[in-house]
């Protein structure tokens, strides 16, 4: 049998190049007027809503949606271009960068017409910050085993129950979340799960910090009591959440964000190595070069994909497993390469604090947004193993 | 990107390789009797003088085309110098010269080995490690000239041989040059050297062995199916589907790695640093997953995989020679790692980001 993974080599348009330059540009300004420090760890990990509307101001949340939803109806690689200079940049996109990513593209497919005109439109502005709730305390990579419900009543439904490691929660405007309508059935253990946008702000509601282990307030556990939801923030079937799950896999799984969280140790290892490494140096550098272009142009060839319209839900499941984890050792790696330098050369870099805050963030790295064991299985369905 | 004409191209050498050079039968042949006919049949298809130009005797394919060809080869696992013909003519054809029909392979193959051209224009010089030298009639060399480097063709009869053979029982020769005569030379244009023939061949390499791994991910996954243990076909246990799915991961990247440095050289109007990044990248990346792959495939396939009488070997071990050739994985991230050293901490990005 013949197994087709498919990573066409992508060259980036003209258009893009320019963009990019305007990218630049844009984040140069930012970094002079102070919103960020490239070279701060966590800044990239920050909520900003100042600078989340000048980035909508600049047309680069929604990209690729509809203009009557106040997107710009330009490419997938254009997209991912604004993205991988955010992330490089260590931009604090954590604001909107949810929303732009997946939860823009759920509403654009199964949001009522009223309900996209005015949300959508207020994505693109920056002006909204968005959560989503799968994990329960009883449930994680098993999604289908949620038991946060959602009983109909009058005009909507009412929902009681738990999400939790919800990043955002205490800071988003909305949520989309499963919640369970129905039992699930003897033939379909998936089945009985029903998508809904919950608007955060709604009574019933309470958002309680969960502090992780590097002292960031990064997720929360967010409790339902009798929360209100309108009919017309039903998303899709009812019942059938579980048809609409993997076609945005795609997209949530193989940008520039899943290989470039922990970039900034790579940058500042080659401050610290100088001009002219040791051989340790220059071939240990060298290899995490490789690898990283190696992904990027993994990434870059999923995008061009995703832009012809095709769904690479393993090659983009495959992108987050490497590139999770490669980020995930990438702080190890540096750390030995780094071993032998003068500890007043990697102050100066600065690479201790990177490297001490790197090392903190990357055992989640392999963990949220699909598990590396749960990306394994996935990519081993489309192997026809399963 | 995978075009028309890389398809037609690739279909028509997997006919022949299929037909000609079946894995699982060539395992089994005797003797080199199959080598022949093989050789015949690319070269009347035009495969073997693919990169050059008809003026030069060649069929002119565009280097795309010639790499689809090489990735096929590898998905066969292919144990005749057709690589090196192609790059020998690809070589030959950068100083203007003409190729012959016959078996070809190219010097040098390691960083470090020099040939020398004299006034006169005879070569002197040792090159370790030279691929299907003692089946092959000539060679094309990239020598060391007085001003500019020299491309030189020798006849094999010409120079010395020492006996050896690869991992995966190919023939790989010392080639010693002791002021051998070349039959035709020509100094190359300005800025050609040995980093070009380098990074090319390197290329060749990682996109054999991308090919190789896509056959070893399909072998591998058709007998997890079918191989029966504890009551269920192996493939069933969770711990092997991880295992599968890793060596997708690793087949994947050199796909990706390789296809990109490809597609950059043959769309390049010069070995430029963007093509440097890809070729390098690729081969470093694309060794990496040859290690790891045939050690996933060899343990999905238990001992029947170990034995000779299996084809398993033939990808594998041959994956794992070609990391030495043209530069190691270790060479190239030494070259790599020092250039991004040097363009700085502030140039790292721009670099990764330039395509």
């Amino acid at each position: 049998m013949t197994v087709n993974l498919n990573f066409d080599p992508i060259r980036l348009p003209p258009e893009c190049q320019a963009l990019r330059a305007e990218a630049r540009a844009f984040l140069a300004e930012e970094i002079a007027t102070g919103t960020f420090d490239p070279h701060r760890p966590g800044d990239g990990d920050s909520h900003d809503r100042a600078f989340s509307r000048r980035v909508g101001a600049r047309g680069w949340i929604g990209m690729t949606w509809p203009r009557p939803y106040g997107g710009h109806e330009r490419s997938h690689l254009e997209r991912y271009v604004v993205t991988e200079e955010f992330r490089a940049a260590n931009a604090p996109d954590h604001f909107h960068f949810v929303a732009d990513r997946q939860s823009g593209p759920i509403l654009l497919k199964y949001a009522p017409e009223h309900v996209k005109k005015d949300i959508l439109p207020r994505i693109c502005r920056g002006e909204l910050c968005f959560a989503i709730g799968m994990s329960e305390p009883g449930s994680g990579s098993d999604l289908f085993a949620a038991k946060a419900k959602a009983s109909k009543v009058d005009g909507g439904w009412r929902i009681n129950g738990s999400k939790i490691w919800t990043t955002s929660a205490h800071v988003a405007d909305y949520m989309l979340a499963l919640f369970r309508t129905s039992p699930p059935s003897k033939e379909n253990r998936r089945h009985g799960l029903t998508q809904f946008l919950v608007d955060m702000k709604s009574p019933g509601i309470a958002v309680n910090p969960i502090y992780q282990m590097t002292g960031q307030r990064g997720f929360n556990e967010v409790v339902f009591v009798d929360a209100f939801v309108p009919d017309d923030y039903v998303m899709g079937e009812i019942d059938g959440a579980w048809k609409q799950a993997t076609s945005e896999l795609a997209y949530e799984r193989s940008g520039p964000e899943r290989f470039l969280e922990t970039f900034y140790v790579l940058v500042g290892l080659i401050r610290a190595l100088g001009p002219q490494p040791d051989l340790r140096g220059a071939e240990g550098l060298g290899r995490l070069v490789a690898q990283l272009h190696t992904l990027r142009r993994m990434s870059v060839s999923v995008a061009g994909m995703l832009q012809a319209g095709k769904e690479p839900v393993v090659e983009g499941s495959i992108v987050k497993d490497l590139g999770t984890l490669w980020e995930q050792k990438l702080p190890g790696r540096v750390r030995e390469l780094a071993a032998f330098l003068e500890p007043e050369i990697i102050n100066r870099a600065p690479l201790a604090d990177q490297l001490a805050f790197a090392t903190m963030i990357a055992p989640k790295l392999t963990i949220q947004g699909g598990t590396t064991e749960i990306l394994r299985g996935i990519i081993a369905r489309g192997l026809g193993l399963r | 990107m995978a075009g028309e004409s890389q398809h037609l191209v690739a279909d028509a050498a997997a006919r022949i390789f299929a037909d000609l050079a079946e894995p699982s039968a060539i395992n089994r042949a005797e003797n080199g009797g199959w080598k022949e006919p093989l050789w015949r049949a690319l070269g009347d298809a035009g495969l073997t003088l693919a990169w050059v130009p008809e003026a030069l005797g060649g069929s002119g394919a565009s280097l795309a085309d010639g790499f689809a060809v090489l990735g096929v080869a590898g998905r066969f696992a292919l144990a005749v110098p057709l690589a090196e013909t192609l790059a020998a003519g690809w070589l030959l054809a950068c100083a203007g010269l003409e190729a012959p029909l016959t078996p070809m392979t190219l010097a040098p193959v390691r960083p470090r080995d020099r040939v020398a051209a004299d006034a006169d224009g005879k070569l002197s010089g040792r090159a370790g490690g030279v691929p299907f030298a003692q089946d092959c009639r000539h060679i094309a060399v990239l020598a060391d000239g007085g001003e500019r480097p020299v491309i030189a063709l020798v006849e094999i009869k010409d120079c010395r041989l020492s006996e050896g053979r690869n991992l995966a029982g190919d023939a790989m020769n010392v080639v010693t040059f002791d002021r051998a005569k070349p039959l035709r030379s020509a100094p190359v244009p300005g800025g050609f050297g040995r980093s070009h023939l380098l990074l090319m061949g390197s290329t060749i390499r990682s996109v054999a062995t991308a090919g190789a791994l896509e056959a070893i991910l399909a072998l591998s996954l058709a007998y997890a199916r079918q191989r029966v243990a504890f009551e269920r076909p192996i493939g069933k246990f969770q711990a092997v589907q991880q295992n599968l799915a890793r060596l997708a991961g690793e087949v994947a990247a050199a796909l990706a790695a390789a296809g990109s440095a490809a597609d950059a050289i043959a769309q390049a109007a010069a070995f430029d640093e963007a093509v440097f990044l890809e070729a390098a990248s690729a081969k470093i990346r694309v060794a990496e997953a040859a290690a790891e792959g045939a050690a996933i495939a060899h343990q999905v396939f238990g001992a029947i995989g170990f034995t000779r009488e299996h084809m398993l070997h033939r990808f594998t071990l041959r994956m794992l020679s070609w990391r030495d050739d043209f530069g190691s994985e270790s060479y190239w991230a030494a070259e790599l790692g020092r250039h991004v050293a040097r363009r700085g901490a502030d140039e790292f990005w721009p670099l990764v980001a330039a395509r």
